[in-house]
């Protein structure tokens, strides 16, 4: 369909710009709204590609919880005044040379990759809620729980650290 | 999808938002009603007869006032976080299902804008994203008081949304779907989810005063000891849409309750009153607006009557009492789903 193949390119625009804008940014509380709305043109892709599940999901989990908890945590701090971290000339030759690295590496793997789609997404029913459920209660009912375990771990530790004091 | 199609979803969609939009309006006037009658007093009375005209009085007032921005306010984001606000109170009613299905020549018209197979949690989704408007507001204003607000409101939804997202999974695994049109049907006439959700009720109910920011949990706007809480600085029609904001958060929340809870659009012997499809449906679509009426009203009542709560009182609530209580509730649920499928 021609609208959704229009509908794929203005996401991607907005994601990419909203993921370029979160480096460009001088204050840290503009970087964190761009990474928001970076999130939600990727809910958008999700969207397009029949996955409602996942993409509300990414939605509940990353824009309501882990971005409100940045910006929570940039209100805290007050990182309000502009360029406070600056950088030694030495890191920054540092990172140039690590992104090109990444940049070759990237660029040699895609270079003979043929990209074209699998399967038409509206026809995989994956994405639903119930396939998606019976997947993952049935295929990978262990690595599921497993998963739930260590965040468990992560949540005590994150209490064990805040109560560091009182012991 | 033709275009017939679309174009019913769209004068639907705008119905809707206007019915939003003007029943917040009245909750203004009703809520002053209210308040004068608790306290004794008459309430707005001189616009129109008994006072009638009092919200557009109020509207007109905003408008015309002077539009005041903090010099060291970030300006962008200060205009985006009322904007975000309204636009995000009003997100929800896309997926609430406001009545059954009108006949028209045949074709069945549905009154829900969108029955997204993922209703629930979009209702979710929408929740958890609605503190961005006040926190990006807060902290645009560039004030003590605002920030302090701000953050004030951050920390309590997400505590309250915890409890008021397991309270809802309950139902869920009663119902067996996450679209919000088949959890209503699934409570014909009187088979509400009341009856077997008390508690899933309590704490969700508890959950969506908070989540409004309404009293006895209105310490984001706490005025003894943050002047305004986050729209402090905030002047004109931008404060308008907050506060506007709040009204609307309460109609739909009071949607929500009645949608999950008290059977949407179904009321009792709606079998025997041998109407018409389409006559059955607009009377079931009356007797939603009266629901939602009553819990609109229900949240002015709790309002004028109880104090605020302290700051400690509210984490302590939501995190040691309706939290472990939704987990309670939820596993007696599951408990008791598994012994009727083994009888």
């Amino acid at each position: 369909m021609i609208f959704s193949r229009y509908l794929f390119f203005i996401l991607s625009f907005v994601a990419i710009y909203a993921a370029l804008k979160v480096l460009i940014s001088k204050k840290p509380m503009h970087s964190v709204l761009y990474l928001t709305l970076a999130f939600f043109a990727i809910a958008g892709h999700y969207i397009l590609l029949n996955a409602q599940f996942l993409a509300v999901v990414h939605i509940i989990v990353y824009a309501g919880a882990i971005m409100v908890l940045f910006i929570y945590t940039v209100m805290l701090l007050n990182l309000n005044i502009q360029g406070e971290f600056p950088k030694s000339k030495l890191a920054k030759i540092a990172s140039a040379i690590a992104g090109g690295l990444l940049l070759m590496t990237l660029i040699a793997v895609f270079r003979t990759y043929d990209l074209k789609m699998a399967t038409d997404p509206s026809l995989n029913q994956i994405g639903l809620v119930k396939n998606l459920g019976k997947v993952l209660f049935e295929e990978y009912y262990l690595p599921f729980e497993l998963s739930s375990v260590l965040f468990l771990a992560a949540m005590v530790g994150a209490v064990m650290l805040g109560k560091k004091d009182i012991y | 999808m033709d275009g017939n199609y679309i174009l019913y979803k769209l004068i639907l969609a705008s119905v809707i938002l206007l019915i939003s939009l003007l029943v917040a309006m009245y909750s203004t006037l009703i809520e002053r009603k209210v308040a004068g009658y608790f306290q004794d007093r008459l309430g707005p009375n001189r616009a129109g007869i008994g006072g009638i005209f009092q919200p557009l009085a109020d509207g007109l007032k905003l408008f015309f006032k002077e539009e005041f921005m903090p010099g060291s306010a970030d300006k962008f984001l200060y205009i985006l976080g009322p904007s975000l606000t309204m636009m995000i109170a009003l997100l929800t009613s896309a997926v609430i299902p406001w009545g059954n299905t009108l006949l028209i020549n045949g074709t069945e018209y549905s009154l829900q804008v969108a029955d997204i197979n993922v209703g629930v949690l979009y209702v979710f989704a929408i929740l958890s994203i609605g503190v961005y408007g006040i926190m990006i507001g807060g902290w645009a204003s560039n004030n003590k008081y605002a920030l302090i607000g701000a953050v004030r409101a951050a920390s309590q939804m997400i505590s309250y949304e915890l409890a008021m997202s397991m309270s809802i999974i309950a139902i869920v695994m009663m119902s067996g779907t996450l679209s919000l049109k088949d959890i209503v049907d699934q409570q014909h006439g009187m088979n509400w989810n009341i009856w077997y959700q008390p508690f899933g009720f309590l704490i969700f109910i508890i959950c969506a005063f908070a989540e409004c920011n309404r009293s006895p949990f209105d310490l984001p706007e706490c005025e003894t000891e943050l002047i305004g809480g986050y729209h402090t600085e905030y002047s004109s029609m931008k404060l308008g849409f907050y506060l506007f904001a709040e009204y609307i958060n309460m109609f739909i929340s009071s949607a929500m309750i009645a949608t999950l809870f008290f059977g949407g659009y179904n009321f009792p012997f709606m079998d025997d009153l041998n109407l018409s499809h389409n006559a059955l449906t607009i009377l079931g679509s009356l007797v939603f607006f009266a629901k939602i009426m009553f819990f609109v009203f229900f949240f002015m009542w709790v309002r004028w009557t109880l104090p605020r709560f302290r700051y400690d009182q509210l984490m302590r609530l939501g995190w040691k009492t309706l939290l472990p209580l939704a987990i309670v509730n939820i596993l007696v649920t599951g408990f008791v789903i598994m012994i009727k499928n083994h009888l």
